[in-house]
């Protein structure tokens, strides 16, 4: 469960961290859809750029994004792989059977590889530097318009708070009990598929239960504080838009014209 | 089975960026077939040493030895089911680890997962159920049909029906009323009187004055005192840095000597206060 950096916020100061999650959060969305515009060498060489900058920015050790790549290191590796080898091509380098090998799919093989690297790079910074419950304030101002098609915002974001609230309780909970059943004798990970499986039995159950403990307790404490419904209620949070978010879009809109720029070139 | 602990680090997330130093070059001799007390403040690594004696958790370095075993660092997890069904743990709120349909099942399922055949278990779990201070008529319930005293006793009992040599005791008492309280500790005592070594993690000053036999202080990972409870208590540097402090009767005691009062040794039990006011007024 420690490994998984993708996800974690750290706390820090920085520029990055000052800016509006809202604006964070939309942007690394558009960054992870421009990656896609990107086509030869010199664009994607700039967005490179453009993200080891923003790192840079973020004042973070770049272990961390090193790290965050881990996880899916052999997905990366098995989609760099098929592209080496099934890129069709009129002059192989290497040819068998249905295996080809060539410059192009090496080329291609290569954007695959820094798509991967920039897209994992960009939203590591942005979960890195942004706590849950502004990624949660964000996706409740984000999703604000679908009041008016009768779509539950508030409860949804109320919702969403809560589970990204108790994800690191229930890993807590998760572990206690793992230890407290390996103590019990029981050995996780061993044996065939089916003994497996059984014996996530003794954790699957004790956790369900204490999760129903915990959002009884949580409702009646809730309700005992004066929540009635979503509807109706003060902000505490207030998110606050200000130059800084206006230059990060105006950033953001140079970087893609430099890039559609680049594109054609 | 003496439990030493040589130079034993333990580092959270070793080698990456968020590493955080959960024990700092602790040694230490856990005495066979004693009853001893660890005491130190929330986070000071309490339950990270005693997660070490049955390899849950492995030392970054130094090594354990717990009998004839020994934990490194490079300890692997396979053939750890003979230490772990000699070292029972009974974790903090050990309710939430109950998960079978029946009270006799749960209680099972630890010595089953240790090789007994179902007739020992069955055994072990009417005479286990007995001894933590139920009825035989539970075992036929759901666990999760008990009250939360009664559940920490059904835990305790499953835990110990492995019949562990060691017994480790995570604030056992947390959240249990006065009197249930007093049950499990006699309990506790008991069982090591009859040739258990009990280990009990505790915040409760006046337990570790009452029952045990000797005492260990952790403070930020490091081990900073150990030695029967009486020479702890009685060490001034300690009190004054506020990392212990007293039993009831003891900080008692103190208020006594400043009205006159001479004690050499500070009493730490009721008894031994009640003992040494006696003598004190008998012999003036």
């Amino acid at each position: 469960m420690d490994k998984i950096i993708l996800g974690r916020y750290l706390p820090g100061d920085s520029i990055i961290y000052r800016l509006d999650p809202r604006g964070k959060f939309l942007l690394t969305f558009y960054f992870v859809g421009i990656v896609f515009l990107a086509n030869n060498v010199a664009s994607y060489a700039f967005l490179l750029a453009f993200v080891l900058f923003a790192v840079y920015l973020s004042k973070i050790n770049f272990g961390f994004f090193i790290k965050g790549l881990r996880p899916i290191f052999w997905l990366i590796l098995f989609t760099v792989a098929l592209q080496l080898f099934f890129t069709p091509s009129n002059h192989p380098l290497w040819h068998w059977g249905i295996l080809t090998f060539s410059k192009e799919g090496m080329v291609i093989a290569g954007y695959i590889f820094i798509r991967f690297v920039l897209i994992i790079f960009i939203s590591t910074l942005l979960t890195l530097t942004t706590t849950p419950i502004e990624i949660s304030d964000s996706i409740e101002s984000i999703l604000k318009p679908l009041k008016k098609i009768n779509f539950p915002v508030t409860q949804v974001a109320l919702m969403l708070s809560i589970a990204l609230r108790f994800v690191p309780l229930l890993v807590d909970e998760t572990t206690k009990i793992m230890d407290a059943q390996r103590a019990r004798g029981v050995d996780f990970g061993e044996g065939v598929l089916i003994k497996r499986i059984k014996s996530f039995v003794p954790i699957l159950i004790p956790l369900f239960v204490s999760s129903f403990s915990i959002a009884y307790d949580l409702a009646i404490a809730m309700e005992s504080r004066g929540y009635k419904d979503g509807e109706g209620r003060s902000k505490y949070r207030v998110l606050s838009w200000d130059k800084r978010d206006n230059l990060m879009v105006l950033f953001m809109a140079v970087v893609t014209i430099i890039l559609l720029f680049l594109r054609s070139y | 089975m003496e439990i030493t602990f040589e130079h034993v680090t333990h580092s959270y997330e070793a080698n990456s960026p968020t590493a955080s130093l959960g024990l700092d070059d602790v040694s230490l001799t856990i005495k066979d077939k004693l009853f001893t007390a660890i005491v130190g403040q929330t986070g000071s690594g309490k339950s990270t040493l005693v997660r070490h004696i049955n390899a849950l958790l492995k030392p970054t370095s130094g090594k354990v030895i717990v009998g004839k075993r020994v934990i490194t660092s490079e300890t692997n997890n396979k053939n750890l089911k003979p230490l772990r069904k000699q070292v029972g743990m009974v974790f903090q709120f050990p309710e939430s680890q109950l998960f079978e349909d029946t009270v006799e099942k749960d209680i099972m399922f630890g010595p089953m997962n240790f090789g007994a055949t179902e007739e020992e278990a069955r055994k072990a779990a009417h005479t286990m159920i007995k001894l933590v201070g139920l009825d035989e008529s539970l075992l036929s319930k759901s666990p999760f049909d008990l009250s939360g005293g009664q559940m920490r006793r059904v835990a305790i009992a499953g835990v110990l029906a492995s019949d562990p040599e060691t017994v480790i005791l995570d604030e056992p008492t947390a959240g249990l009323d006065p009197v249930g309280r007093l049950e499990i500790m006699n309990l506790f005592k008991d069982l090591q009187e009859k040739g258990k070594t009990i280990i009990l993690i505790t915040h409760n000053m006046d337990d570790v004055a009452d029952y045990a036999d000797e005492m260990a202080v952790i403070h930020s990972g490091k081990l900073i005192a150990q030695g029967p409870p009486k020479e702890v208590f009685n060490n001034q540097e300690l009190l004054q840095d506020d990392v212990l402090t007293l039993p009831h009767s003891a900080s008692f005691a103190k208020e006594l000597q400043q009205k006159g009062f001479h004690f050499d040794k500070l009493p730490i039990t009721i008894n031994e206060l009640g003992t040494e006011i006696k003598q004190q007024l008998n012999g003036d």
